[in-house]
């Protein structure tokens, strides 16, 4: 299969950024979106040219590096997958395909495709975790905790923190990623001991970064890899108003 | 030559780690706060033991590669984790979590460390609770087991088809509390490319930002190494892109010695390789030989109807499948450990039975669909068969999936004492690099407990032990011409590479090295191939520094840079790793010598000249490495042949 490929080159976090067209040629279908760009650098190294950057490193879609922006839509157009999951055979040869980084404020570009998403991590570090110290912990099966719970628990614990549902959002707003850890958290009886206090330093860190707000398109709930639902952030709102009013 | 001492607390196995522990030194909080200790690696042994440390009131200073501590590769682990908990109350304890990981290790590894490490397994489960790390529950609420290959107890808790992703998080959380409270500064897009010696011990580390491209100098009056398996070596594996082996590496040109870096794992269900673009192999969670079935046909006719798909599996009769593992192994069918039902996959393939592009073999869920359902089988390997459709394009709910080996973990490491620290005093090892628990073969679910271990319960102890008697060292400054000369020797090398300007990529020549490790260092080793792999690497690595092209600049990100310098490395250690195949006259665990198998072609050990760990020393580039032995003593534990038949 041959594509002709739009892809965003940046220097670095100052210099100006533009769209550059290139060709690859002979693809096979079975090739992933990510080795189809091994192969485009191949050939930019062959003319000793800089090759594209961009982030990955697992590339079985769970460590959440990998995140392109392509034809429009983050990890493109297959639901479910993450962009190193993304297979040729789900383009038609000869196909235009236009490849960007995440954009947002809140994740400003380093280079090429890659983007500077530690602003994830501030928000874990204000509160993301249950606050126990190694060591003098009960038995794991003292506290029980309903089936249906630890699931509920799980499909949040479920997010791979790459940045797509910010991506996605017209207003930049982190509302998925930070909803996935607080209702996680929310479900679990460990959890809620300090179910307050987190939800509103995660909120409040989330604000101060720059996120903007949720206005409720749902666009982070239909691009989300791991298909978290938007029913988390409900979740989140809950425990949220809980923590201001109650 | 530094005398290798395992520092094995003296008594009774059961009680060394409680007599350890009675009498360790310690160190008073007002001390804690004038000691630094460097973690590189984020994984779940860098993240559980930066943030035991922290908490402790040390000040640590963490780096991963990665832009997030939460991407190490620990997060891929799918299928579960260990612990002697006997929740089932299928007699299962501390002891039987002990002998199934030394024989699994096909009786290679250190029996006090092993025991240890069962003992301690229980209270990893009781952590990863409390830091709320969604296990897998009964309706009843309490948690549950699954059983995993090598063991005939359901000791494997897990978090569906994500349990490295679960327990990650929870340390990365952990972890992050401690940033949040000042004990932790963490460095990411940062790689170690070399390890500051002074006096003897280990003091610090000199590291590239990999978004800058600057050369950065970090003390610390100890050093812990925790930057996981060197297995991406072989460059198709199911490690990360990323995963690399130059951290231990240049720990070893510095005095660390290596232990057995010859035994790796590979893994028998991954999916096979369909073209050589391809980059990396994914796993399939060898929980899936819970209830799937693998086979052959019987006839080889059949075979290759198959290969050329003028029939399909359903075709086959029942009669004419050949379920070899059910077979050869009736007592542990197709849960026998992974280097046995590797091996036993490349036997078949290597007779013509495969199918697929020939490498490949039949795993498959008819019967365990007919007999539990789809919804349960969805409910326990819902995730995996979706990954494994999104990759292959075929739903293994209707057609079995196929499956070949490929490399997976690696036994060798960095040897360490039971303190887990390294021949370098000061220089500690925690998880995938060091040389670990896990002798020559490791067993499902281990790594991830394992690695908690290290981090969480283990390394907490033993390095405070070495803190004490640091107490008195100030901080020291950076500007000593120990850390001056290793910054240079890192640039120098930086510059070396870009000046070679040759005709070859990085990917090209670590591609070309990869496949040769893969046929002469892989699943099965003999000794004129080993030979010839000596000759063959030594040849690779002249090319590499001769012709390499390494493209654009050193002070910016550049992804090209970073991978020469680790497949510089890769060639360095496979090299090693043949040399230390060549030695062992013997097949164990993942290590088979063609030369060593019995008529039937099973594995055959040679307790009597190789019951040690190969220790190898590096002495200079010019001279060959040196073999010491640890000689390994088996008290508690009956040695016998390793027996899945009956
Ligand atoms: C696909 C897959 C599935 C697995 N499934 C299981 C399972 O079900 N059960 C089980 O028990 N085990 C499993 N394993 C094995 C297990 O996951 C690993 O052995 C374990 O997670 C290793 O943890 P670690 O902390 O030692 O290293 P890793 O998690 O590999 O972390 C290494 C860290 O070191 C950093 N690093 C490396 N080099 C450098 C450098 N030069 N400079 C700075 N930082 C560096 C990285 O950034 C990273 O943070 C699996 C492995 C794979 C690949
Ligand atoms: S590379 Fe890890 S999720 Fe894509």
């Amino acid at each position: 299969m041959d594509f002709t490929l739009k892809i965003w080159r940046q220097e670095n976090a100052r210099a100006k950024g533009r769209f550059v067209t290139y060709h690859v040629t002979g693809i096979s279908p079975e090739c992933s979106f990510l080795e189809m760009l091994d192969i485009l650098n191949q050939q930019l190294i062959d003319k000793f040219e800089k090759p594209v950057c961009y982030d990955h490193d697992c590339r079985e879609g769970i460590c959440g590096a990998c995140g392109l922006y392509i034809n429009g839509r983050p990890h493109g157009q297959d639901d479910g997958v993450t962009t190193c999951q993304l297979h040729m055979r789900r383009y038609r040869d000869g196909d235009t395909i236009t490849v960007e980084p995440w954009r947002a404020k809140p994740f400003p570009v380093i280079k090429d495709l890659v983007v500077d998403r530690s602003a994830f991590d501030k928000i874990i570090a204000s509160g993301g975790y249950i606050s126990v110290s190694t060591g003098g912990v009960p038995d794991a099966n003292t506290i029980l905790v309903p089936k249906e719970d630890a699931e509920l628990a799980m499909d949040a614990a479920a997010c791979i923190g790459c940045g797509a549902c910010v991506a996605a959002c017209k207003n930049a707003s982190a509302m998925l990623f930070v909803a996935s850890k607080v209702s996680q958290f929310a479900k679990l009886p460990q959890g809620r001991v300090e179910a307050k206090e987190r939800v509103k330093k995660m909120v409040a860190k989330m604000d101060e970064l720059g996120f903007g707000a949720c206005t409720n398109t749902g666009a982070c709930e239909v691009e989300c890899p791991k298909n978290i639902s938007l029913s988390h952030i409900a979740c989140l709102n809950r425990e949220y108003f809980k923590a201001k009013i109650l | 030559m530094i005398r290798l001492d395992a520092r094995i607390p003296e008594g009774p196995l059961a009680e060394k780690w409680t007599r350890f522990k009675a009498t360790q030194k310690l160190v008073s909080p007002a001390n804690k706060r004038k000691l630094d200790i460097i973690v590189v690696g984020t994984g779940l042994a860098g993240a559980s033991a930066a943030a035991s440390l922290g908490e402790q009131g040390f000040n640590v200073k963490v780096f991963c590669y990665q832009d997030s501590p939460r991407r190490a590769h620990s997060i891929a682990a799918q299928g579960g984790i260990n612990a002697a908990k006997n929740y089932p109350n299928d007699g299962d304890s501390v002891y039987r979590l002990f002998y199934d990981t030394i024989k699994g290790g096909d009786y290679r590894s250190r029996e006090a460390n092993v025991y240890r490490l069962a003992e301690v397994s229980g209270s990893i489960i009781d952590q990863c609770v409390a830091r709320g790390v969604p296990f897998a529950r009964e309706y009843s609420g309490v948690l549950k087991n699954r059983s995993f290959g090598g063991a005939q107890v359901s000791r494997t808790f897990y978090a569906r088809g994500q349990t490295g992703q679960q327990l990650l998080l929870g340390a990365y959380g952990a972890m992050m509390r401690q940033v949040n409270a000042g004990k932790i500064t963490f460095f990411p897009r940062t790689e170690m490319l070399d390890l500051v010696i002074i006096e003897g011990k280990a003091r610090g580390i000199i590291t590239r930002n990999l978004i800058t491209g600057a050369l950065e100098r970090h003390f610390g009056h100890a050093v812990v190494l925790a930057t996981g398996g060197y297995g991406r070596a072989y460059f198709l594996s199911t490690m990360a892109m990323g995963a690399n082996g130059s951290a231990i590496w240049q720990a070893y040109k510095k005095g660390a010695y290596f232990a057995n870096p010859s035994f790796v794992q590979i893994h028998p269900t991954c999916i096979p390789v369909h073209g050589d673009y391809q980059s990396k192999l994914t796993l399939m969670s060898e929980s899936l030989r819970n209830d799937g079935r693998i086979w052959v046909p019987k006839k080889s006719e059949d075979a290759e109807a198959l290969r050329n798909k003028t029939k399909l599996p359903a075709d086959l009769a029942e009669e004419d499948r050949d379920y070899y593992l059910e077979r050869k192994y009736p007592a542990f069918g197709n849960l026998v450990p992974r280097d046995v039902a590797s091996r036993a996959a490349k036997d078949r393939c290597d007779a013509g039975f495969g199918v697929g592009s020939g490498l490949a073999v039949y795993l498959d869920f008819e019967d365990a669909i007919k007999n539990l359902g789809k919804d349960v089988i969805r409910e326990r390997y819902g995730n995996l068969f979706q990954m494994y459709e999104k990759i292959v394009d075929e739903n293994p709910y209707k057609t079995p999936m196929m499956i070949y080996p490929a490399i997976h973990y690696c036994m060798g490491g960095l040897w360490v004492d039971y303190h887990l620290m390294t021949t370098i005093p000061g220089l500690f090892a925690i998880g995938e690099c060091n040389f670990s628990d896990h002798g020559a073969n490791r067993l499902g679910a281990s790594a991830l407990m394992q690695g908690l271990a290290d981090g969480y319960f283990i390394l907490p102890y033993t390095l405070q032990h070495y803190l004490a008697e640091e107490i008195l060292v100030p901080r020291m400054p950076v500007t000593l011409p120990e850390f001056e000369r290793a910054e240079n020797s890192v640039r120098d090398n930086i510059h070396k590479l870009f000046s070679i300007k040759g005709k070859q990529s990085v990917d090209a020549i670590h591609r070309k090295f990869g496949l040769k490790l893969w046929e002469m260092v892989g699943m099965a080793r003999n000794k004129s191939g080993l030979e010839s792999a000596l000759k063959e690497f030594s040849a690779l690595k002249e090319e590499f520094w001769k012709d390499v092209r390494v493209t654009g600049r050193y002070d910016e990100m550049n992804p090209e840079l970073e991978k020469a310098g680790r497949v510089a490395d890769f060639i360095e250690i496979g090299e090693l790793m043949a040399r230390d195949a060549l030695q062992r006259e013997e097949s164990c665990g993942g290590h088979f010598r063609e030369e060593h198998q019995s008529d039937e072609g099973e594995a055959m050990r040679n307790d009597d000249d190789f019951m040690f760990v190969a220790v190898w020393e590096y002495k200079a580039s010019d001279r060959e490495h040196e073999m010491h032995k640890e000689p390994l003593k088996y008290e508690d534990i009956k040695v016998a042949i390793r027996n899945y038949k009956i």
